[in-house]
């Protein structure tokens, strides 16, 4: 027997609706126990939340873990590190690397990866098309007989409109999200930062709000002709935001993620503090207040269903380039809930709703039991301080990606422990664990 | 007009480097404007020559090809005795080898003082002065900013009309993709000028209103030359037709050529600009371009004066 009690915390599990003071008990890394007072089996050992919240591990609908092929910016054991370090105990594994997962044999590889190495779970997401190239569809089912959650091209959009209608005909056969970068790119035009005053400013391309608009107008319209499940990646604009909310009032299948630096971030960071600040530099762009402003409202209502963080590390040297050249994405895992819980101390969402968002709303998209902690599910629990401030030091971040604008902020709130399956993942020292029987070597670890 | 042999040094400089003209105060363009004329009296000696800058190092890093704001770049660091590195690349080469930082690093290595560059990507030189201890001086950057294009711009009208404060200017033509027009209405708009844009929607977005206030935008040609006191042409590179900007160059002559009929409702004797080269008969008229009140080449003989001037107060003030 393997007992941990995760004591006098305030858990808050959005999927059972518990919000208030308890204890957690953990068995054989499932969760045993959720309630208050003494727990009904005597624990191996305790960790101490006083103060702290206790919620579900985060799960992260999207995220570039770069192995295999690119693994100067990142590999699956330093993600997963850093996503631990975050809260995040579940993540998706885009596709787009090199080999791309657009076979079995690539999903086995990261799985088995993952296994071996990461200290979170890790979910592959296939790719739609056969080397991302939009041409053919690549072997699906296959794919989700060998384990992948969901399929997507990201980082490019399924141009062509007749092979996304394919796609999504297709997946009506096992069931699985298509999750689409939906972006124009003739529209987009090489763009690289949105199009406004900003971009006008500092005689950067832009890319409109409209070439997110216009594909997702267009996959909206094949999601009610093909009735299969299409998920959005990483909505930026307005615009989008109310035509899910729309798709979403007609019944289709749509659902849709939100990132925390669309969340919190504006087109003005491309321009200050630092001019033509290649952390800054992501795709989509970071767009104007009065869109940010309708994805918060967006989440809140849930019409966005999850927050994903794209994390997408890159190396220093990709980021010593000019704006133009420097290839886009943040390294996202470790400044998530930071990030958001300025969005809480700030009044525009409330915790229970913006939890949700990162457990039980992501799991619901891609239909995994995950992101809850009812008694039976897996141990993946995160420990946070919702008012411990602290600045963040990229060039000490788990990930091997420091491209982060956020270098240097002060956040309030902060990750004190995570466990994933029941194995302490990370752990601030300040918080105290007790052994009041053998405990593994492993669970001190981390 | 001073008569003084060495240029004045009253004055702290507060410009590391020349990016833009968006941090530069009235007083800081003044002092530029002013240091010019003493440089445009060491131009007009038999030896256009004074040894300020001997022992200083100056390179000329162009990315993009040029010809007049290099030359002119060299020529003002060679009248002020700088020794001079000048190299021209292309950003194709630099992709397989070596980075913009690695090369402006390599440079300071070497003891230069300056860098002036050119760059087809906006922000390069911001990129560049983060990474080096040597002084940047943009000589233009992708659509962002062309500094010192446009002091010399200044200091052309200001020499012709002894003023500047409460002129109006209208600049005509491709105004998104031009560092010329960004960097004219930071520096117009501080030295007071009233500043109007005028082009066709396609090069002229309506949010760029927005991104300057203060500036008039105007899509009619006619209706933005009303009153002018100076007229700014900027050059249309062929390739808008091409990637489905404009219908034709025909098209855009006929719109917004500045031609004597409609030069003849702004000011009489409104003067005409153009930071070259132009395309004649496209962007003005050949009557406009080599008529009375055209001062094209004066903007050229300037570039060299304002650039000296530049070069002087970021590295002669050091004694």
């Amino acid at each position: 027997m393997d007992r941990l009690l995760i004591s006098g915390g305030h858990i808050v599990d959005p999927a059972s609706g518990y919000d208030g003071p308890g204890e957690l008990l953990i068995e054989d890394g499932r969760i045993a126990w959720v309630g208050q007072g003494a727990p009904p089996q005597g624990p191996d050992s305790v960790l101490h939340a006083a103060g702290l919240m206790v919620a579900p591990g985060f799960v992260d609908l999207h995220c570039h873990l770069r192995e295999p092929g690119y693994e100067e910016k990142e590999t699956i054991a330093t993600a997963a590190r850093a996503a631990a370090r975050g809260g995040f105990t579940t993540l998706c594994a885009m596709p787009n690397t090199n080999p791309p997962a657009d076979s079995a044999a690539v999903i086995n590889f990261v799985k088995e990866k993952a296994r071996a190495e990461g200290v979170v779970r890790v979910l592959p997401v296939g790719c739609i098309s056969r080397g991302r190239q939009g041409k053919e569809l690549a072997e699906m089912a296959e794919m989700a007989a060998a384990g992948a959650v969901a399929f997507s091209d990201d980082g490019s959009p399924v141009a062509d409109p007749r092979l996304m209608r394919h796609a999504l005909e297709y997946s009506l056969s096992f069931g699985l999200p298509l999750m689409e970068h939906a972006e124009d790119e003739a529209l987009a035009g090489g763009g690289v930062m949105h199009e406004g005053e900003v971009s006008l400013r500092l005689g950067l391309r832009g890319i409109p709000a409209a070439a997110e608009e216009a594909a997702v107008a267009r996959d909206i319209a094949l999601a009610r002709l093909t009735g299969a499940r299409l998920h959005l990646c990483h909505l930026s604009t307005a615009g989008a935001v109310e035509m899910v909310r729309r798709a979403r009032e007609e019944g289709l299948p749509v659902s849709a993620e939100v990132t925390p630096h669309h969340l919190t971030l504006t087109h003005e960071a491309v321009a200050a503090p630092i001019p033509y600040d290649t952390n800054a530099r992501v795709n989509p762009p970071l767009r104007t207040p009065w869109d940010v402003q309708a994805l918060i409202e967006g989440l809140r209502d849930g019409v966005i269903d999850a927050i994903a963080t794209d994390h997408a590390p890159h190396t220093l040297v990709d980021r010593l380039m000019e704006f133009d050249a420097t290839p886009p994405g943040i390294s996202g895992l470790e400044t998530a809930l930071g990030a958001l819980m300025g969005l809480v101390h700030e009044g525009k969402i409330d915790l229970v709703t913006l939890i949700s968002r990162l457990t039980s709303g992501p799991a619901g998209v891609i239909g995994q039991p995950l992101g809850s902690l009812a008694a039976g599910r897996p141990a993946d629990v995160v420990l946070f301080d919702p008012d411990r401030e602290w600045v963040v030091e990229a060039a000490a971040f788990a990930s091997k990606g420091r491209n982060t604008p956020l270098a240097g902020a002060t956040l309030r709130g902060k990750v004190m422990a995570t466990l994933a399956q029941g194995v302490l993942a990370y752990r601030d020292e300040s918080v105290g664990l007790s052994a009041s029987g053998p405990v593994e070597a492993q669970r001190l670890g981390g | 007009m001073r008569t003084s042999t060495a240029p004045p040094t009253t004055t702290h400089w507060g410009h590391p480097h020349v990016l833009d003209l968006d941090t530069f105060t009235l007083q800081d363009i003044q002092q530029v404007l002013e240091t010019a004329d003493a440089m445009k009296e060491v131009l007009g000696r038999p030896i256009r020559r004074v040894p300020t800058l001997r022992g200083k190092t100056v390179a000329i890093l162009f990315y993009e090809h040029s010809t007049r704001t290099r030359a002119s770049f060299e020529l003002a660091a060679k009248n002020l005795s700088a020794d001079v590195v000048s190299m021209a690349t292309s950003t194709s080469s630099t992709v397989k080898g070596e980075s913009l930082v690695d090369t402006v690093r390599t440079l300071e290595a070497m003891g230069v003082d300056v860098i002036v560059m050119r760059h087809p990507q906006s922000g390069a030189p911001y990129l560049a002065a983060r990474h080096t201890g040597c002084n940047i001086i943009n000589g233009g950057d992708g659509w962002h900013a062309h500094p010192t294009q446009a002091l010399l711009d200044l200091y052309t009208v200001r020499e012709r009309l002894g003023r500047l404060e409460g002129l109006r200017t209208v600049i005509v033509g491709d105004i998104l993709h031009s560092r010329v027009a960004r960097s004219n209405i930071y520096g117009m708009a501080t030295v007071g000028m009233e500043v109007t844009v005028c082009g066709p929607p396609t090069l002229l977005p309506p949010t760029f209103a927005e991104a300057f206030p203060g500036v008039r935008r105007e899509t009619e040609i006619e209706a933005a030359l009303e009153g002018a006191d100076v007229v700014m042409a900027l050059r249309l590179q062929r390739e808008r037709q091409e990637s489905g900007l404009l219908p034709s160059i025909e098209e855009y002559i006929a719109r917004y050529q500045i031609t004597p009929q409609r030069l003849s409702l702004a000011r009489p004797g409104a003067l005409v600009l153009h930071p070259g080269p132009v395309n004649q008969g496209v962007e003005l008229s050949s009557e406009v371009s080599y008529g009375a009140t055209s001062l094209i080449e004066n903007q050229v003989a300037n570039g060299v004066a304002v650039r000296m001037a530049l070069l002087y107060l970021m590295l002669g003030g050091e004694g």
